[in-house]
């Protein structure tokens, strides 16, 4: 079916003969066959999205719709790839068409060519539904890919393969005829369905201490981190990639830099994982529209990026959905909207703003695959937010606030001082309830532990206020022990250099002793004051050394060497 | 200026005569078939006289033109649209060097039209993420604030916030004089973009080359404050496609310099508001972050191609307000600023340069051993955390007076002054790298070796003790 175009406007274009055409259909624009997908229709007329720059193009041509929805491809190959918004093959496009994106660019997103060794797990006879696993690929060293009935499909096993397939091939036939492929695909904008959603109580572990100590987020929760320009959201961002535990990582760079995704691609493949040792780039998947890339595109890589997690997480892994930034998210949708003069909002952002990161983050749980409950699975969410001016109280961030359970707030003043990770300790939260995860698996006074450093920092915050207003001299001793240990828990913990070798990732065992260490400290210190002795002499450059020295000591050697540190305090 | 005649006219070119309104800088044209966007169009009015436009939006009931010139003076009976079947395009050749041009790429230094080796689109496409090499190779520009503080490299963009009345233009002069130090091999280019800046501005840059000698190995974009706003929109394009034909087909390493980046956001919301668009903050277009990105982004370095795009845009930020949308957006999408401080300029410092919001996000590839020296990156953490310090202090001593603060807070105090008018203020002085890295020891030798947080003991033992020292 084809119409004809009628009106173009930026990345929207209209079309008139679409009468038959359906929501979401997917459809080629033009002689240049620029990708679009139907955003509305209106009697026999049709917006469409154009997820390539419509530069060029011409009233009178001609719209092809493909009477599919736009959708992606799912199978082994997805690891380690490197995609743009609308699931293109970067790496592939680059080698075929040099260093430009052209448009009108046709390449399949996974590799047609490549053969992947195919275990069946089930038998001929043996009856299964959607979502069951019927054999095991090893897409990569670290990750087995397997092998699931798509949806709709149920019956009894006639034949499966059992040899090398090509990700076209038939993996499997049903006793009704009809075929299981290696590939499938699904629509990006609808949520893969599950069997059922459950609380986690299981931490989502980073290795940074701020986090992981007074911000720990649920596996299979969502987070935001809000941040002006240049404090630190991006290098955040990718020292998660590097160090959450998680099985897969999903990196979405969604209409931010070039040159930070020539950053990743070039450091990222030499890269081990600190929990498994085998490569990095063998969990994580690629997902990019650089803030040059079309607007649209921007607006799907979003979708395409968590479909991809929800596809491993249907396998029954733990998948980590890291977007950068999900404000351009926003504003690609806040440009498309304006473009059909729909009602705008606050800031003009489109009134369904608010809804429509509410699905977004609800797409984040942890999930029971099956019936029995033996397979799980779980999508944490961890997405930057970049408010204009820096100032919180704009839509973005406050609708996201509303729907995700924990906020880590970069603070400028922090990063202008260059203490990173720029968390503020005084704005940020996290609702989750994780202290019977940390008691059972740390130590049994990790809450309490967890709770004297929020109150020290808080009550030294208090105290600065006061050192701002009325000068040092108004502190009591007591106070400035106070401030004192504040100022070097402040440089010593929570500070953390994602570009040290030793303190880049701070194992849980780590966090906790040095937790002990400086609260030990504390107590001293208070002790020596009682017995009268003065802050010079309690705060000597020797024990500074000892606590400053902490993070650059390997994670192995504690706990064993907590005491001994402790005794030289 | 701006205004040419023509002759003969292509018969090929479909004329309309269907001017239905004008709208500020845009004209409405009915019932014109197969027009594309982006399209260039030729206005002519009686008397032949001409202006150029480009079709913004195409629709069944009109064509939206934008007049890259004043609309002063049109009227809808009198005047022909004529549709020219081409985006616009920038004339390509190596002739280009030492070319002077309008800001939509016609002679202005009253030599020929250059004759294209090819034509290319001033949108350009988007660097493919995957193709980019990384930026690795350091710039000495010769201010310590910038190469020992904010390090810039070779495919950076690397923007100047500044404000009315500061010399961002001095600095910018000084960095593309020391930028053309390149290695053996390596050849070098300037492209500079005048956006809707004075004469006097222009004059500066220009004179700035001739001193440099490098006016043969430099293509100039000029629209002066005088000339049409709208064409704005289109000037920055012209000289980056021009760069990135020099960078990645011929091997050059190309400065660009964008200068006034405030007077192309004004255009472009001057478009927005003339078509009644749903305005973002402060009245700048929602779409204003990816328009610049458009612009921003062309930077930076191909994996295998020989030359390089370094972007060093000017901005002026309005009231000295760092948040408003023009420095805010454009800090999102730059690797870095270099902010400019009113109060330093006041003291006296020169280069005025506040190092606090300054930035450079690639710094780390540029730094180290090999490339600058092994302390670089302890080193310049160890003073801005002192500095900031310092800086803090002084709203305290305000309140107190000096006397009331702690030995060891008066001795960050004075810090902070020495620091000012010792390092960062170097007048017209260029110092080397090295230069640069020893002021920055001397300025710490003030503080005992138990105040130091950010330097690791080895680099303290090499340095601090000064057994480095030259
Ligand atoms: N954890 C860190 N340790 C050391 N330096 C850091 C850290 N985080 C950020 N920085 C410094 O701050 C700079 C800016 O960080 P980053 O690019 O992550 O900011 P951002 O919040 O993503 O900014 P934007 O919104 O503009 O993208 C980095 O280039 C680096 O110099
Ligand atoms: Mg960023």
């Amino acid at each position: 079916m084809s119409g004809i175009i009628t009106k173009i406007s930026g990345p929207t274009v209209v079309a008139k003969g679409m009468r038959k055409s359906g929501m979401y259909n997917l459809v080629y624009v033009g002689g240049m066959r620029l990708i679009g997908e139907v955003i509305r229709i209106e009697g026999d007329s049709a917006t469409i999205q154009v997820y390539e720059d419509t530069y060029g193009l011409k009233m009178g041509e001609e719209i092809i719709d493909t009477g599919e929805q736009l959708c992606i491809e799912l199978g082994p190959g997805l690891l380690s790839s490197i995609f743009d918004g609308i699931q293109r093959p970067l790496a592939e496009i680059a080698g075929e068409y040099k260093s430009f994106i052209p448009t009108g660019v046709a390449l399949p997103s996974l590799n047609r060519s490549r053969r992947w060794h195919f275990t069946p797990t089930v038998n001929p006879g043996d009856a299964v539904e959607e979502g069951d696993i019927i054999g095991a690929i090893q897409e990569t060293t670290s990750i087995i890919h397997r092998v699931m009935v798509p949806q709709g499909f149920r019956g009894i096993i006639k034949d499966i393969a059992e040899t090398d397939l090509l990700i076209e091939d038939k993996v499997a036939i049903l006793e009704d005829g009809r075929d299981i492929r290696l590939i499938q695909k699904w629509p990006v904008r609808r949520p893969r369905p599950f069997k059922k959603k459950i609380t986690s109580h299981t931490p989502f572990i980073t290795g940074q201490r701020i986090i992981d100590t007074l911000f720990p987020v649920a596996s299979g929760g969502s987070v935001i981190i809000p941040g002006g320009f240049g404090t630190g959201k991006t290098v955040l961002e990718q020292t998660l990639a590097k160090f959450a535990k998680s099985d897969v990582i999903i990196y979405i760079g969604c209409g931010e830099r070039g040159n930070e995704i020539a950053e990743v691609l070039t450091y990222f493949p030499e890269l081990i994982d600190p929990y498994t040792g085998y490569l990095l780039m063998d969990r994580t998947v690629l997902v990019v529209n650089t803030s040059n890339m079309p607007v649209a595109a921007r607006e799907a890589s979003i979708y395409t990026g968590i479909t991809i997690g929800e596809y491993y997480r249907d396998m029954g892994y733990n998948v980590a959905i890291l977007a950068d930034s999900i404000s351009r998210w926003a504003e690609a949708m806040r440009e498309i909207s304006g473009r059909l003069e729909e009602l705008p909002g606050e800031e003009g952002f489109p009134m369904y703003l608010a809804s429509r990161l509410a699905s977004f983050y609800e797409r984040a749980g942890m999930i029971e695959c099956t019936d029995d409950g033996n397979r799980r699975g779980s999508i944490t969410i961890c997405t930057a937010i970049s408010p204009p001016g820096g100032d919180f109280s704009e839509p973005v961030t406050q609708s996201a606030l509303r729907v995700t359970g924990a906020m880590w707030a970069l603070d400028t003043n922090l990063a202008r001082r260059r203490h990173f990770p720029a968390i503020s300790w005084g704005r940020s939260f996290s609702l989750y309830q994780l202290d019977d995860w940390f008691r059972e698996n740390v130590a049994d006074d990790w809450p309490e532990m967890r709770r004297w450093l929020m109150s020290l920092l808080q009550k030294e915050e208090e105290l600065q206020d006061i050192v701002q207003l009325i000068g040092p001299d108004a502190l009591r001793d007591q106070d400035r022990i106070v401030v004192e240990t504040g100022h070097l828990i402040r440089e010593n913990l929570l500070q953390q250099s994602p570009y040290s070798p030793v303190d880049a990732f701070c194992p849980m065992g780590k966090q906790y002793s040095m937790l002990k260490i400086f609260s030990r400290f504390y107590e001293i210190a208070l002790k020596e004051l009682g017995e009268g002795r003065d802050t010079d002499e309690i705060f000597t450059m020797e024990r500074k050394m000892i606590l400053k020295d902490l993070k650059n000591m390997p994670g192995e050697k504690f706990p064993a060497v907590t005491e001994e540190i402790m005794n030289r305090l | 200026m701006g205004v040419t005649k023509t002759r003969d006219m292509d018969l090929l070119t479909r004329k309309y005569r269907t001017t239905e309104k004008i709208v500020g800088p845009l004209l409405f044209v009915e019932r014109a078939l197969n027009v594309s966007i982006g399209e260039m169009v030729r206005i002519v009015l009686p008397e032949r006289e001409e202006k150029k436009g480009q079709v913004i939006e195409v629709s069944e009931e009109h064509v939206v033109i934008q007049v890259l010139e004043e609309t002063t003076g049109l009227s809808i009976h009198d005047v022909e649209i004529c549709f020219t079947e081409s985006v616009a395009k920038v004339n390509l050749t190596p002739d280009i060097l030492g070319r002077r041009f309008d800001g939509i790429g016609r002679p202005i230094d009253g030599m020929p039209d250059i004759i294209p080796e090819r034509r290319a689109s001033i949108t350009g496409y988007p660097i493919n993420p995957v193709s980019r090499g990384e930026p690795s190779d350091f710039i000495q520009t010769g201010i310590s604030a910038i190469d020992g503080l904010n390090t810039l490299v070779r495919g950076q963009k690397l923007p100047i916030f500044s404000a009315s009345g500061l010399p961002a233009k001095e600095i910018a002069g000084q960095i593309l004089r020391q930028s053309m130090v390149v290695g053996e091999g390596e050849r070098f280019a300037i492209v500079f973009a005048g956006i809707g800046i004075t004469f006097r501005e222009a004059s500066f840059f220009i004179e700035e080359f001739e001193r440099g000698a490098t006016l043969h190995l430099s293509v100039i974009f000029l629209n002066l404050a005088e000339d049409p706003a709208i064409e704005r929109l289109l000037t920055p394009r012209f000289a980056l496609t021009t760069a990135e034909y020099l960078a990645f087909e011929h091997g050059f390493h190309v400065l660009v310099i964008l200068t006034d980046m405030t007077n192309y956001c004004e255009a472009l919301r001057e478009v927005a508001t003339a078509r009644e668009e749903i305005p973002g903050r402060r009245g700048y277009p929602g779409y204003m972050y990816t328009d610049l990105a458009t612009i921003y982004e062309r930077a930076g370095r191909i994996r295998g191609a020989k030359g390089s795009i370094t972007q060093i845009p000017i901005l002026t930020m309005p009231d000295d307000d760092i948040t408003h949308p023009i420095p805010d957006l454009t800090g999102y999408i730059t690797e870095g600023q270099i902010v400019l401080s009113r109060e330093l300029h006041r003291k006296g410092v020169y280069p005025p340069i506040d190092v606090l919001p300054s930035l450079s996000r690639l710094m780390n590839l540029g730094i180290g051993d090999g490339k600058t020296r092994e302390d670089h990156r302890e080193l310049a953490d160890q003073l801005y955390a002192f500095y900031a310090q310092g800086r803090d202090l002084r709203r305290v001593a305000s309140i107190v007076g000096e006397e009331g603060l702690s030995e060891a807070d008066r001795l960050l105090l004075r810090f902070a002054d020495n620091f000012e008018m010792g390092y960062i203020n170097q007048g017209d002085t260029t110092r080397n790298i090295t230069e640069s890295l020893d002021c920055g020891w001397d300025m710490l030798r003030r503080f005992p070796e138990d105040r130091f947080s950010r330097v690791r003991p080895e680099i303290m033992e090499k340095y601090y003790a000064g057994t480095n020292k030259p």
